[in-house]
């Protein structure tokens, strides 16, 4: 039992450092535009997509198709923010969400018209991580580390560099931040960019290690939600921790109770999150 | 709070839209004609001046096929097998009833995007609109069973393939026909195989996809094992979904099993056998529904070593002619040789029990057709209830009862298992029934 639980405990914290990830950038959006990205699902599936071309069309290491990833995600991200945030970014929320939501039919239907919704396999290992009891796949120890690793640059870029001030006045207080010489338009598109490279690295680091159609960033982007309320709407950081507890209960349920009761229980928390802690378990942008 | 509202909504709206996966439904958009050649109005007949003018009626047989989505691989392949059929008994001519028509064979088909709603309007469609004359099933138990309906309603006959699950022969249909073995019988074998190389084996972990076939398998060979004195230490299902099966392989482990029985389909049961590997899972035997039969299973490499699973038909499978006559039962078709040099011709590659499907299902189909006499809906049923056949697939009878009309009684599965020859690499063997075993059984 002991090791099973170690087992489980692993599995659900690798895979978790990246459900984590993913959500960090449907919150960072959230955080400093108040605008929910209903695109960031397909938006991961293009990751996923951009990692598996580049391996198998150009040979490319899938960690170096990561880097296509992160570009891609910044530039299709600033082109939505501009094609169809921006200019509802201050009417009410149901105008951006109706605009992002067109945005993830659009990804939607030209993905599978290209791609079908046939399966893909990035066919790619790293050996395996045994450590006593636990035994995991290399690409999934990697890809966890990897994720740590972007959200350390993310706090780095956030909290150490100009433009990352620049994204935490316009969060603040978009208009004074205006009055301050800060280009919030700019920086908006940078934040929203920001976010959907987050999904899209997410996306790619999740193609290594699991099969994979267009239409799969939909589990992941509901997965999203759930961890944005468990960390705190607009808190990055409260994502990743949020992940590690969604992954901790995709990894223990199915130790104690059949494996279907997992959806069940990540949204019964939901709901009670949102009942008795609304600001979530690690504080939200207030 | 207000926030916190809208996003609460906004994810009801989400869960509400995955439900509907698959989306609106878009036009029917590969809507294709199979048609070898368009049929002429009358051909000559040099036979008496009594004899009846040979007339040329073109057949229109309609299908769907999961050209995207998770049974894309199967499928393909089952459709391929058709194609086959259909254009060698064209090329051959037609088929010749026996007031002098000669019929010919046209395909029309759509994309069902491996999604049963999808199926329900294309086989509507084909039934109405495109005219189709009979039906053959799309692939998997589930969209056939929506299929059926359709054909039953409309009072088609359709002969099934690649759906093995019983339900479907419950519903009091009478023009739905199966000519793959039903699920119910579907993993048996292992057992018994197990019962017969693997004596020590007793704990068995049955492990399955949450559909309509699988279950119907894993429930089946439940009943079995545990008759024959098996502990079954896990028995659960996964979603159909699934990808990362790792918190189910630490269930399994911590369970103890000497084998491993259940998966699905193709994708699933591929990905499940690759992070078995993945994660070194200890278990000397592992039997999976579906995938390990495909040729493409073999891309798993090291993960598929060891791995057994269920066909309805092998190209080594050798049923003859010869063997028929002595049983007193009708042969009909190629060999099993001609079959797989034929498809490997056509495709490029050796023949899957879905590919071998396919082909029977056009076989069966113009055998009843042949014997009817007719096109007439009525007579070909009867025709189907009274065959009794041997193809290189297999012997083939259909119930003709009420209690499970059109089940398939005659055929039996094969099992394979993927081992590494002298010089390293992957083949398929047949490792039971025992007769017909090309190696013996090896433990992962």
């Amino acid at each position: 039992m002991i090791d099973q639980l170690l087992a489980s405990v692993t599995d659900g914290m690798l895979v978790g450092v990246v459900y984590g990830l993913a959500a960090m950038g449907l919150t960072l959006i959230f955080g400093v535009m108040n605008v929910i990205n209903l695109a960031h699902g397909p938006i991961m599936a293009l990751g996923m997509f951009t990692v598996y071309l580049a391996y198998t069309s150009l040979g490319l290491n899938p960690f170096l198709g990561l880097l296509l990833a992160a570009g891609l995600g910044l530039i299709l991200g600033v082109i939505i923010y501009w094609g169809a945030v921006h200019r509802v970014i201050d009417a009410p929320h149901l105008s951006s969400l109706l605009s992002t939501f067109s945005v993830n039919m659009i990804i939607i239907g030209i993905g599978t018209a290209i791609f079908s919704t046939s399966f893909r396999n990035v066919d790619y290992s790293l050996g395996i991580v045994t450590i006593g009891p636990i035994t995991v796949p290399g690409t999934r120890f990697t890809s966890a580390l990897l994720a740590l690793g972007i959200t350390g640059l993310l706090y780095l870029f956030l909290y150490r560099t100009r433009p990352g001030k620049y994204v935490r006045a316009v969060s603040d207080n978009r208009t004074s931040a205006g009055l301050m010489g800060i280009a919030s338009n700019r920086v908006l598109a940078l934040s929203f960019g920001l976010g959907t490279m987050l999904a899209a690295l997410a996306g790619g680091l999740i193609a290594m290690a699991l099969p994979f159609t267009i239409l799969s960033g939909g589990s992941y982007e509901l997965k999203s939600f759930v961890i944005v309320v468990l960390g705190g709407l607009g808190n990055p950081i409260g994502a990743l921790l949020g992940g590690v507890i969604l992954g901790l209960i995709e990894g223990l349920v199915p130790v104690f109770t059949k494996i279907t009761w997992v959806p069940v229980i990540e949204f019964v928390l939901f709901v009670l999150i949102l009942l008795v802690r609304p600001q979530g378990l690690f504080g939200a942008k207030q | 709070m207000k926030r916190l509202t809208i996003l609460a909504s906004v994810l009801l709206i989400m869960a509400l839209l995955a439900a509907c996966a698959g989306g609106p439904a878009a036009p029917a958009s590969t809507g294709s004609d199979t048609s070898a050649d368009t049929a002429s109005d009358t051909t000559a007949d040099t036979g008496s001046s009594e004899a009846p003018a040979t007339t040329a009626q073109e057949v229109l047989i309609g299908y769907t096929a999961s050209n995207t989505g998770k049974y894309n691989v199967e499928s393909s392949r089952q459709v391929n097998g058709f194609d086959l059929w259909m254009k060698q008994v064209n090329d051959a001519g037609g088929l010749t009833l026996p007031d002098g028509t000669v019929l010919t064979f046209a395909g029309k088909s759509y994309d069902d995007e491996s999604n049963t709603d999808r199926v329900q309007e294309l086989y509507t469609r084909l039934a109405t609109e495109d005219g189709a004359n009979f039906l053959i099933s799309p692939y998997s138990s589930g969209l056939t069973s929506a299929s059926s309906v359709i054909a039953e309603q409309y009072g088609k006959v359709m002969v099934t393939t690649g759906a093995a699950s019983d339900d479907t022969y419950k519903q009091g249909y009478t023009g739905v026909y199966q000519v793959y073995t039903p699920a119910s019988k579907y993993l048996t074998g292992a057992v018994d195989m197990l019962k017969a190389d693997a004596p020590d084996a007793k704990k068995l972990a049955i492990v399955h996809e949450n559909d309509k076939f699988s279950t119907g398998v894993a429930e089946s060979v439940k009943a079995y094992a545990e008759g024959l004195g098996y502990e079954i230490v896990l028995f659960e299902g996964y979603d159909s979904a699934t990808t990362d099966f790792a918190p189910f392989i630490n269930k399994i482990q911590q369970s103890e099993p000497d084998a491993i029985l259940g998966g699905g389909h193709f994708q699933d049961g591929s990905t499940f056998a690759r992070q078995l590997a993945e994660k070194q899972v200890d278990v000397p035997w592992v039997a999976l529904l579906v995938a390990p039969p495909e040729p493409t299973f073999a891309e798993l490499g090291d993960a598929a070593v060891g791995v057994i699973g269920p066909s309805q038909w092998e190209p080594q499978a050798k049923f003859t002619a010869e063997a028929a006559a002595a049983d007193g039962i009708t042969w009909a078709g190629p060999t099993g040789d001609e079959f797989g040099q034929a498809y490997m011709d056509a495709y490029g590659e050796e023949p899957s029990y879905h590919a071998a499907g396919g082909y029977i299902a056009g076989l069966v189909l113009a055998e009843a057709i042949k014997n009817a006499g007719s096109l007439d809906d009525a007579a070909v049923k009867k025709a189907m209830d009274e065959l009794d056949l041997m193809t290189f697939y297999g012997h083939l009878q259909f119930e003709s009862g009420a209690d499970a009309h059109g089940l398939q009684t005659g055929h039996d599965m094969v099992f394979v298992q993927w081992q590494k020859d002298a010089d390293g690499n992957l083949v398929k063997e047949v490792v039971w029934p025992a007769a017909g075993r090309t190696a013996d059984p090896i433990t992962r």
